[in-house]
């Protein structure tokens, strides 16, 4: 098992036929992925071929689905048409989209989040996030896929470098599902979301969660965690010296007065009882100390 | 990007939300002008982009254009906690009866927009939430529903506005929304919303924040940056499009990417930093995915530019990067940095293309350049050679 995505997820590409969506089809594929087709406004019915696997475009999410089935679909368009792309996917009912583009106005975001919960049948992952991989399974984003293996352990991460580290410092173990729910402000999937999942997935025994800067995010998770998760936790929170007012790359980290501190986060999840590392090495360590290897 | 309060009043007047004739100047004689053009008593209020200037002495009432001058040359100049006053602005004074809030803001816990209204307005909106929230409105907005009329009405009624008001509120709340909509703002709020003796409703005063990720359909955002009191690295830094913050008190410069790990990498180097007579991250520097070798020479002058810096920490995780490509980045950028490069550089790469990573940098020998095999160790051996 795995949360999100496994072996049989279909994944089709918004986006594909552009440079950053051409790039990334032939590396999900290259690991394995089942990348069925692509969507992009106005280039429906040509077919692309990537490293010798022939995928059809189609005009809309509705078409890409009702042609190939597919379940998931990753979006890799520019900015300016990701909101388009994401309410076609929305009105298309799929259930899962991962947004990885970088950059979309929060008034686009908050909108194509409340979308989706008006209608009700769309999970949405980011936006400005690296996606999500289950490891020998199937890679939905940019997460490189050669890091690690299949494993008992599942990452949820504000942050892309950060989950490559991390599932680099454990890769001898191996990872269920490893989730990128992105920095912006407004995104689909909290870790609330991917905490709750773990939870209930047999394959997961232990869960490292890695939290920054900015909004509460981490303070919710901490009180989830002590009324849901039973498994261990062990987290990690970025931005410590990062000073008041200071937006620190990604457009959600920052500190407003004296809310969203990486001290406030690290000390409730402390509370909640999450082993917390001062590094993302010492973090590692102490998942092995749970783990017992 | 946070607005100065009288780039909020001129947004606020664009779009119709009633506000009081209002100018900025940068001089006294600027100010006396626009104070004879008003032909009323004025108020000269220092623009800075921090809380409190009040009580700092930065607002003061005038009653003629000579008493204006006056007024303006003590205010311009000042320093607010940390913010030199270097521009102020000219309000028409009027009569106030009564002082209510409202703002509309993005919610991030709720992953919505909220509006806050309040007939207490005038103080910190924070002290009401604390000392008498049930003088607070909350009311969450949907992005997809906004306000309509009926949904301000609705928030006035929520928030117990006085009947004589009532309808001017709303109508604000509705423009105020399409000044958040069509602006892209995370923020508008107005502090204190003004009930004056004729009767009418007037923003006073207004802070507004905005979406930099929008820039791309706000051609006009572009006029509001203010250029003035940027730090002159981050501006350097801004201009070749480089995703960098300068910090105080550093002695560590730092380039990364992906802003977790540059994040992550400032917390490991304060921390080794302690045992080396504290110290400091100097920047926040992240190159992103790509880490060309133009990216890495262009973030590594405006580091090596930086006095306060005494050693450089690269930090890079190869995920879709390849850490060869990273290294030939290094040596080239020092290539084309030549004499001007002249501190150690700490260099930690891992993951893809890690081997062929490090052996590039070995077989260039540069002088300036050792590699760490750790993200601790490197932080460590970082700190201990600013430390020199």
């Amino acid at each position: 098992m795995s949360i999100f995505i496994n072996s049989s997820s279909k994944v089709i590409v918004q986006g594909m036929t552009g440079s950053e969506g051409t790039k990334h089809t032939r590396r999900m594929l290259a690991s394995g992925t089942k990348v069925v087709g692509g969507v992009t406004p106005g280039k429906g019915g040509q077919v692309v071929d990537i490293d010798g696997t022939s995928l059809p475009v189609f005009n809309t999410v509705a078409e890409a689905m009702a042609a190939t089935g597919a379940n998931v679909s990753v979006v890799f368009v520019p900015p300016k048409f990701a909101k388009a792309a994401v309410i076609d996917a929305i009105d298309a009912t799929m259930p899962l989209v991962v947004v990885i583009t970088e950059g979309i106005p929060v008034h686009d975001s908050a909108f194509f989040y409340a979308y989706s919960l008006q209608k009700g049948t769309t999970q949405i992952i980011g936006p400005n996030c690296p996606g999500l991989i289950s490891p020998d399974q199937s890679n939905v984003g940019i997460i490189p896929a050669d890091i690690t293996k299949r494993g008992p352990i599942g990452l949820v991460s504000k942050s892309g470098t950060l989950t490559y580290q991390m599932m680099y410092e454990l890769r001898d173990i191996g990872f269920s599902t490893a989730v990128g729910i992105g920095g912006d402000p407004v995104i689909g999937t909290t870790h609330i979301d991917c905490l709750r999942a773990f939870q209930d997935d047999p394959e997961t025994t232990a869960i490292v969660m890695i939290g920054e800067i900015g909004g509460d995010a981490e303070e919710r998770a901490a009180a989830f965690i002590s009324e849901y998760v039973t498994k261990p936790v062990v987290g990690y929170v970025a931005g410590f010296t990062a000073p008041e007012g200071k937006t620190m790359g990604h457009a959600g980290a920052i500190v407003s007065g004296s809310s969203g501190t990486a001290q406030a986060k690290k000390d409730a999840l402390e509370a909640a009882g999450v082993k917390v590392g001062q590094t993302p090495s010492e973090t590692a360590q102490l998942m092995r100390d749970v783990l017992g290897r | 990007m946070d607005l100065y309060e009288y780039q909020a009043r001129d947004l606020f007047e664009k779009h119709n939300v009633p506000v009081l004739q209002g100018a900025v100047a940068t001089t006294p004689e600027q100010a006396r002008d626009a104070a004879a053009k008003m032909g009323t008593k004025v108020v000269v209020k220092a623009q800075v982009k921090v809380g409190g200037r009040g009580k700092a002495g930065g607002v003061k009432l005038a009653v003629d254009p000579a008493d204006t001058f006056e007024k303006a040359s003590a205010i311009l100049g000042m320093d607010i906690k940390g913010h030199t006053v270097h521009k102020v602005m000219i309000a028409q004074a009027a009569p106030i009866i009564d002082e209510y809030y409202v703002s509309i803001l993005l919610d991030r816990s709720n992953r919505t927009f909220l509006v806050m209204a309040s007939v207490a307005g005038g103080m910190e909106i924070e002290e009401v939430a604390h000392t008498a929230p049930e003088k607070l409105a909350k009311v969450p907005v949907s992005a997809v529903e906004g306000i309509s009329l009926a949904k301000a009405k609705e928030i006035v009624a929520q928030a117990k506005f006085p009947a004589d008001v009532a309808d001017q509120v709303a109508d604000v709340l509705v423009k105020l929304w399409e000044t958040f909509q069509s602006e892209d703002a995370t923020l508008v709020e107005v502090n204190p919303l003004v009930k004056t003796e004729d009767g009418r409703v007037v923003a006073l005063d207004g802070k507004v924040t905005l979406d930099e990720n929008a820039d791309f359909r706000q051609p006009d955002h572009e006029a509001l940056v203010d250029h003035d009191t940027a730090n002159a690295l981050e501006a350097a830094a801004k201009e070749k499009g480089l995703n960098y913050v300068k910090l105080d008190n550093g002695q560590v410069g730092i380039i990364g990417n992906g802003a977790g790990l540059v994040m992550s990498t400032l917390d490991v180097v304060a921390y080794a930093g302690e045992k080396f007579g504290g110290m400091r991250p100097a920047n926040f520097l992240d190159i992103g995915g790509g880490a060309s070798a133009q990216v890495m020479a262009d973030g590594l002058s405006i580091i090596l530019g930086d006095p306060d810096v005494k050693s450089v920490f690269v930090n890079v995780f190869g995920g879709i990067t390849a850490c060869d490509a990273v290294a030939n980045g290094i040596v080239q950028a020092l290539e084309l940095l030549g004499p001007k490069a002249t501190k150690p550089i700490v260099v930690r790469l891992d993951g893809n293309n890690v081997l062929e990573g490090r052996a590039i940098l070995n077989a260039a020998n540069h002088p300036l350049v050792e590699q760490a095999e750790t993200m601790d160790g490197a932080a460590s051996r970082a700190a201990e050679l600013a430390a020199k």
